[in-house]
């Protein structure tokens, strides 16, 4: 199989630039999810290492080849479209085979390994329809096997899932999971879904703006996240953020009645100095209001979601969403205190908007490149 | 329109039938005509039911005109020339869509202008072309003095010549181009999704295999549209085949209608000059009834 290395890659079109410097190296056999908001430049990306886009500065190699001057055909990479892009005047079998008729493969392999491509995606019996007479899901098997057939060294998929109802989404998830298992080759997943990120990637890069805010493991990226922009666009629901300043004692002061120490002797440069605090809403605990420690909240409204129920509260103003596993009933307005363990706090630096780190007891700013 | 009243209902009726009677009367006095013998077609009024001669009119003009040779040139050419036209147009547009080169709006823009250039008002430089189709090319090598310094170089005189008057490339191939078409196929490109172009690259086909693989066999209704168009408009013209083609053996079935009609002082046989025009006008009446269901599909719907 193959690694990918993207050095330094920029993309602009025209004038306008949408990707600013990308630097990612991708193990062999590595299964990597972009994630990102819509329009963040994820697609661009991964279009670069498809060949379907012109890079515009830096490098993409893989297994150690430049490709930047090759065409797609010759960098050994398939890809799955969102909208699937079959030939819609092809049968299913005519889809899959196409590569390999245009590769020059005899008819009797084509034949075989289009069989045996369509027992994996299981469509053995869909080989002779074509694409119109086909369920979405079937189409996406269609957009799979295509890929699969030719046995590349690189998967490409650009949101493949998005067109799927929820629970055929569920369910391609773990095959495309299981497919990768077996067949092993490093893949690129582009999503702008979280949870698809999280259940899929061996490793995560998290994508703003052009720019990659975090690479790491699901677990990784959600227990520490590596910036605020991250902090809140992993995890769901999003993660709870307050602007405050800490004072001359280590205390995260939000206003006169919420203070939530913080846990380490900190830089003393932070001292005085406005931070966003972050806390996940099953980090937060609400308790009776006036509990020691606690902080004054009022009820906003409640999100039911069957195994489990989201309290949205108001700190006067500022919305802050704590979980909750027991079933309780609490008209809006009702007066609440919110526990937050100071161990599970995270700090974010307002001009840079990275992490700071202090859970080693020396508070120092992260990833300070 | 959501009128539904009777007497707003018998009046569209009314006007559609007779905008009906208007467009078949002629047609029907044609096929009435090419039915009776010379005697009863010249009875004032002329009889509004059909006789018993068609066959014999028919063998008739059949006979006079050389409709044998020249429904055979008629064929070759409108086949030829719509042909030519669906063959140029889809590469034309592709190359307009799917490239990006310089020039390339220039290019379109002056394709585009070809709308306004028909070949009556070209008929002259075309004709001149024609006759001797290498002239653009003489002329090029006379104006940068190129002939100059090769004769001042070798002693010979270059004199490019290949006329194309009354042979069947020359009534074909000034005819192929056609903005129209152009367009048409262009809007077809259009509406394919990019992701398809981009998924037959990621399949390793190039240019060439995506355009015969995808995008013609996509394009059949188009294409269907587009052929039968234009062999109907081939088969109807007039004024080229006259000008280019003296020689008889070369003349196609319109042009030779000419003769089928009653001069001054001859015979006043419009009887065999009806039956003549009717079959004249059979090829093309045919292939649209065969081919309007996919024919009116390209022309309207996009449908995948
Ligand atoms: N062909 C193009 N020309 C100009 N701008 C483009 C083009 N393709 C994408 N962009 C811009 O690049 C940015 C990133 O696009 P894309 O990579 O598709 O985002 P996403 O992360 O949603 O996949 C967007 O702001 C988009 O408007
Ligand atoms: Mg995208």
């Amino acid at each position: 199989m193959a690694s990918i290395a993207i050095r330094g890659v920029r993309k602009a079109y025209a004038k306008n630039a949408v990707v600013h410097g990308v630097d990612l190296d991708i193990a062999s056999r590595e299964f990597i999810v972009i994630l990102g908001p819509s329009g963040c430049g994820k697609s661009t990306l991964l279009r670069m290492v498809a060949g379907l886009e012109e890079i515009s500065g830096g490098e993409i190699a893989i297994d150690g080849r430049v490709v930047n001057n090759l065409e797609p055909r010759e960098r050994g990479c398939a890809m799955v479209f969102q909208n699937y892009a079959l030939y819609p005047h092809m049968t299913v079998a005519e889809n899959i085979g196409y590569a390999l008729k245009v590769a020059g493969v005899p008819k009797d392999e084509r034949r075989r390994r289009v069989e045996a491509t369509a027992k994996i995606v299981g469509l053995e019996a869909y080989l002779d329809r074509r694409p119109a007479a086909l369920s979405g899901g079937q189409r996406q098997r269609v957009a799979m096997g295509r890929a699969i057939v030719r046995e590349p060294k690189v998967f490409l998929f650009d949101e493949p899932l998005s067109n799927l109802d929820a629970k055929l989404r569920v369910a391609m998830r773990a095959e495309i999971r299981r497919l990768h298992r077996r067949l092993g080759a490093t893949s690129i997943f582009v999503t702008h879904d979280q949870v698809e990120a999280m259940t899929l990637g061996d490793r995560l890069v998290v994508m703003n703006g052009g720019r990659i805010e975090q690479v790491g493991s699901p677990a990784e990226v959600y227990n520490r996240p590596a910036s605020r922009f991250v902090a809140s666009f992993v995890g769901s629901p999003a993660m709870n953020l307050m602007e405050g300043t800490i004072d001359r004692h280590g205390v995260f002061v939000y206003d006169a009645e919420r203070q939530i120490p913080i846990p380490a002797t900190l830089d003393a440069r932070l001292v005085g100095h406005k931070v966003a605090l972050g806390v996940r809403a099953e980090a937060a605990r609400l308790v009776e209001p006036g509990t020691a420690g606690s902080i004054p909240a009022t009820v906003d409204f409640v999100e039911e979601l069957g195994a489990g129920r989201v309290v949205h509260t108001d700190l006067d103003g500022l919305s802050f969403a704590v979980s909750l596993s027991t079933p309780n009933v609490m008209p809006a307005g009702t007066p609440v205190g919110i526990a937050i363990d100071p161990r599970d706090v995270h700090l974010f630096s307002i001009e840079t908007g990275l992490r700071i780190e202090f859970a080693a007891g020396i508070a120092a700013p992260a990833n300070s490149n | 329109m959501v009128e539904r009243t009777p007497i707003f209902n018998a009046i569209c009726q009314f006007i559609l039938l007779v905008g009906l009677i208007v467009a078949l009367l002629p047609f029907a006095i044609v096929i009435i005509a090419s039915t009776h013998d010379i005697r009863a077609v010249n009875i004032v009024p002329m009889p509004l039911t059909p006789g018993s001669h068609f066959l014999d009119n028919v063998r008739e003009a059949w006979h006079r005109a050389d409709l044998g040779h020249k429904l055979f040139n008629s064929i070759l050419f409108a086949t030829a020339v719509a042909f030519g036209k669906v063959a140029l147009s889809s590469m034309a547009a592709f190359a307009i869509v799917y490239f990006r080169f310089p020039g390339r709006s220039i290019l379109f823009w002056a394709i585009f202008l070809t709308l306004m250039l028909p070949l009556e008002v070209r008929i002259v430089p075309t004709y001149a072309v024609a006759a001797n189709a290498l002239a653009p090319f003489q002329a090029i090598l006379n104006v940068t003095g190129i002939n100059w310094l090769i004769h001042a170089v070798s002693g010979i005189e270059v004199n490019l010549q290949w006329g194309l008057l009354n042979s069947y490339p020359g009534l074909i191939l000034p005819m192929v181009a056609t903005a129209t078409g152009t367009f048409l196929y262009r809007q077809f490109y259009l509406t394919v999704p990019d992701e398809l172009a981009e998924a037959s690259k990621m399949d390793g086909s190039g240019p060439i295999r995506f355009f015969w693989d995808i995008l013609l066999p996509l394009s059949r209704p188009n294409m269907i549209a587009l052929f039968t168009i234009m062999f109907v408009w081939a088969w109807n013209q007039y004024l080229w085949p006259l000008l280019v083609t003296t020689d008889p053996s070369f003349g196609i079935a319109v042009t030779q209608l000419k003769t089928l009609i009653p001069s001054e002082f001859g015979l006043p046989d419009w009887n065999v000059a009806m039956a003549g025009t009717l079959v004249i006008m059979a090829p093309p009446l045919i292939l649209v009834i065969f081919m309007q269901r996919w024919f009116v599909r390209g022309l309207i719907s996009t449908e995948k």
